[in-house]
């Protein structure tokens, strides 16, 4: 039997990261994922190939937008194969990447499915047939999660996808319907629309992207709206039925006025959130505790109630995001390790990739409201940017979340092109504990949209040079 | 139109309580300055008024749950809308930290605090200039509070964790009291130099515990409000003050006699004519003669400051736990004044009914465990006052008397002194005992001297 100081399950961005750490820092190894090569979710049907594509369909958009600007394109003509080839390029690329990564550090990469036997010990059903049993001085849990798929809405028919079918890219149907308003349905959603399809966007709440600041989604709602068929805020889905013609699907809720009860659809994505990986075989074997939202119960250093044992990313927990789960990741090794460090981060960057982007970090301004916390909210319109205007791209906003007695950033918020880029600044300033004269004091390069930044703590004083409000 | 009722400032450092109880419902024509709530925080049981009146419509909150400064509390209609969401009492953005708030006025939430001297209180807020150099403020609240977290990037925070130390107790020295790598160094250099030198410096890292589920079942229960601060304020207190104790006895049986004979009259007022009451007055008399066991010490600026005014603080044991609310001007009053007050305090503080208010401004404190039993203990100063009084339960004993050659039976009281060895030499220790021993035992002295 075969033994290591670190075991890692599971190869998505939480797990590779921390098993390259652990390797680096001089812990025997071994890494246990059920894919040829590390890389999760994230890299083979998450968030890299949908950003391949939504590259795409921004560069297809931007070509139809030119005619604005004197330049007339013809409609493009889309080769689904090659694009699709151009989309798992970049996933073979990049899980080559981290294979090689692996090999280079002497990890020992076991492809198959583990059951754990105890608090010291696990089996693994391996890809190539057989079975091995490791021990192990930690272990950490890194399983992930996969896409909800609500009992209603499953229909077994492949015209009914979730997140990894649509990312296939299986054809681009004349209508489709999304499920959830949440980033995955409009990022994907997005993608389709551009590429030709008739989409129509379903929500149970009454704005897009729950939980994110009502001032930025409008915004991005704008844009979207005009992209999309149709979006049907407050309304649900109460019947999918798969018929020859279509997948015949039945609403409730304010969509039904103009758009119908029943509907038929060529294809639905069904995209309202992801459920935690928590249930790993043999878990019974061990102290690790599940909460009843399914998530595994770990401390801020990461540990689980079985001292052994460490869980990452989306199995313990919100946001279930691939940044987030590579931090934990690192911090849980370092604790292995004999550091005395915790997961103690003040900013999770949030970024939406639709266009216009959207991203946040910090407190928001909805969760201040929630919590009864004075803020001051410093905003800067992107039609005040002139970067933004050569864009030709006026439609962006973004805010400073402040606390007005120390005047410390607590939340930066931002929706425009780009957004998702612009974000990192905010959490260093958020991290470092900035306040918004260090912003307004750090020269900004022109012509940026890294100003607008630089510009909104301006705003927060009621100087900055792009935007005048009179004195009161 | 209904006007929310917003959880008001309840007083320096308070940011959140426990809900204990709700004294309003829905349907309540509810008057201004009508209590609405009954909150447990880490410093006393408050009962929040109300700052505006109407119809209660709702209640947004729960027993049990933790509300905060600003939260929505219930909403009213009809409300006349004045101070619908009661303004920050202090002008938060330009009061100096380093000043020292006034007494919280618990009591009266709602109402603007004597605001500090408040320099530089911009007119117009947006034309606000920002000084650079505020100089140092204190370090960001405890950790678990909700205000904005310590001012420290990434690798400092970090590295204040692996060297045991809480971010939150690191002074900082940067603009706006930003901390830096050698702030966190500073204040480990002074937590070791305080340990190296005796005194238990009271920020380093508690031993871990070990894994107690090894030998029997162990449940864990979150320290709360009283719980805590007791064991915050008496870590701190045990950590930096240099305690001595004095053990005594004073014979008491002629006072008790006395007392005896005017417990009815007492009663008959609402007052208890306890030993506590006694020793209240002993004690006032005591402070008078000598002025530094009624002072406290300022070690940022090397000075003693003597008090002029005498408060007593009284500790009395409730089912939430240790709490010790404060006698005021016992020397201008006389001991049945003092047993009335001191059977009004007590009730208070058992019906957790004690404000803020009645909990501050101490100068000297009595510890009276006689009524349960034992014989000489070592009480802990109660910071920033120098001395505490522990009294133990009075008992017969035989007394030799050196004129008759024989032994009396005389009721014997064992008292415990325990000093702040920073201001008090050994030898006015015993001195201020002794002067205590023979107020109790001739009463008389008080009238004469006190």
């Amino acid at each position: 039997m075969s033994s290591y100081q670190l075991v890692v399950i599971g190869g998505g961005p939480g797990g590779y990261a921390a098993a390259f750490l652990g390797a680096d820092l001089g812990l025997s190894t071994a890494l246990i994922d059920t894919e040829p090569n590390p890389g999760g979710v994230c890299v083979y049907r998450g968030c890299i190939p949908s950003k391949a594509l939504l590259h795409i369909a921004k560069l297809v958009d931007e070509s139809r937008h030119a005619k604005a600007w004197g330049i007339t394109f013809a409609e493009p003509k889309i080769d689904l194969d090659k694009l699709r080839e151009f989309k798992n390029n970049v996933v073979k690329k990049l899980t080559g990447g981290t294979g090689q990564l692996t090999k280079a550090r002497k990890i020992t990469y076991i492809q198959g499915h583990a059951t754990l036997l105890g608090p010291h010990s696990l089996k693994v059903a391996k890809t190539a047939g057989g079975e091995e049993t490791l021990e192990f001085g930690h272990a950490i849990l890194a399983t992930g999660s996969t896409p909800a798929m609500p009992p209603m809405l499953k229909v077994d028919d492949p015209r009914v996808m979730d997140s990894t079918g649509a990312l296939d890219l299986p054809d681009i149907p004349k209508t489709m319907l999304v499920v959830g308003g949440g980033y995955i349905g409009l990022e994907l959603g997005s993608v389709y629309a551009t590429l030709g399809s008739a989409v129509t966007v379903v929500e149970m709440t009454p704005g897009l992207l729950p939980g994110a600041d009502r001032d930025l989604v409008d915004v991005l709602s704008k844009k979207v709206t005009g992209l999309m068929k149709k979006v049907m805020l407050n309304t649900s889905v109460t019947k999918m039925v798969a018929e020859p013609k279509g997948i015949r699907v039945t609403f409730e809720g304010e969509g039904v006025k103009e758009g119908g009860k029943e509907q038929l659809f060529d294809r639905v994505l069904v995209s309202v959130g992801r459920r935690p990986n928590s249930k790993v075989p043999g878990l019974d074997s061990t102290r690790v505790k599940v909460n009843d939202k399914g998530f595994i119960v770990v401390d801020d250093q990461l540990r689980t109630e079985e001292p052994s044992i460490f869980a990452i990313g989306d199995v313990v927990g919100e946001p279930m995001l691939a940044h987030k789960a590579s931090h934990e990741g690192r911090v849980a090794v370092e604790v292995i390790a004999g550091e005395n460090v915790a997961f103690e981060a003040r900013a999770i960057p949030a970024v939406v990739f639709t266009d216009p982007e959207l991203a946040w970090a910090g407190l928001t301004e909805t969760q201040a409201a929630k919590e009864g916390r004075t803020v001051t909210v410093a905003k800067f319109p992107w039609g005040a940017s002139g970067r933004a205007l050569t864009l030709d791209r006026s439609d962006g906003l973004t805010k400073l979340i402040i606390d007005p007695e120390t005047e410390r950033i607590l939340g930066v918020g931002l929706v425009g092109p780009g957004a998702g880029e612009l974000i990192a600044e905010g959490v260093l300033a958020i991290e470092m504990g900035a306040n918004a004269t260090d912003l307004k004091l750090s020269i900004h390069p022109h012509p940026t949209l890294t100003e607008t930044l630089m510009e909104s703590a301006e705003v927060f004083y009621g100087h900055a040079t792009h935007v005048y409000r009179p004195k009161r | 139109m209904a006007t929310d009722f917003t959880l008001p400032e309840l007083g320096e450092n308070v940011a959140a309580g426990d809900v204990l109880r709700i004294l309003v419902k829905p349907g309540d024509t509810l008057a201004k300055d009508q209590p609405v709530l009954e909150l447990e925080t880490d410093k006393a049981t408050i009962e929040v008024p109300s700052s505006v009146a109407g119809v209660v419509k709702d209640v947004k909150v729960k027993v049990g749950e933790k509300v905060k400064v600003g939260q929505v509390i219930l909403s009213v209609d009809g409300g006349d809308g004045a101070a619908a969401s009661a303004p920050a009492p202090a002008a938060k953005a330009s009061a100096p930290v380093a000043a020292p708030a006034p007494q919280a006025p618990a009591a009266k939430p709602a109402a603007p605090a004597p605001a500090p001297p408040a320099p530089a209180a911009p007119a117009a807020p947006n034309r606000k200039v920002v000084d650079i150099n505020r100089g140092a403020r204190p370090a960001a609240p405890a950790a678990g509070s909700d205000l904005p977290p310590a001012p420290a990037s990434p690798s400092v925070r970090r590295m204040a964790r692996e060297l045991g130390v809480d971010i939150n107790t690191v002074t900082g020295t940067g603009p706006d009291g930003r901390i830096s790598i050698d702030d966190v160094k500073a204040h480990t250099k002074k937590i070791v130099v305080a340990a190296a030198s005796g005194q238990v410096g009271g920020g380093v890292a508690a031993e871990p515990l070990p894994d107690f589920s090894r030998w029997g079942d162990v449940e864990r229960q979150e320290m709360k409000g009283v719980r805590r601060k007791t064991a915050e304020r008496l870590s701190s207190a045990w950590a930096t003050i240099p305690h001595v104790t004095q053990h005594d006895y004073a014979d008491i049986t002629a006072l008790e006699e006395v007392r005896r004979k005017y417990q009815k009259a007492a009663e008959a007022k609402g007052g208890q004519l306890t030993v506590t009451a006694v020793a209240v007055k002993v004690v006032a008399a005591a402070l008078k003669a000598f002025p530094q066991f009624n002072s406290s010490i300022d070690m940022t600026t090397n000075e003693i400051v003597y008090k002029k005014y005498i408060n007593v603080g009284i500790a009395v044991d409730t089912e939430r736990g240790l709490l010790v609310p404060v006698l005021r001007n016992v020397d201008q009053k006389n001991i049945m004044e003092i047993a009335i007050e001191l059977a009004q305090i007590s009730e208070k503080a058992r019906a957790r009914k004690l404000s803020l208010d009645d909990m501050q401004g101490g100068c000297f404190s009595i510890s009276n465990l006689g009524g349960i039993g034992g014989s000489f203990f070592t009480p802990i100063v109660n910071p920033p006052e120098v001395a505490i009084l522990g009294i133990s339960r009075g008992s017969f004993q035989p007394v030799y008397k050196k004129e008759t050659g024989e032994f009396v039976p005389r009721q014997l009281l064992p008292l415990s002194l325990s000093y702040d060895h920073r201001v008090i030499d050994g030898a006015d220790g015993i001195r201020f005992m002794r002067w205590i021993v023979e107020a109790f035992e001739q009463p008389f002295l008080l009238a004469l001297n006190g």
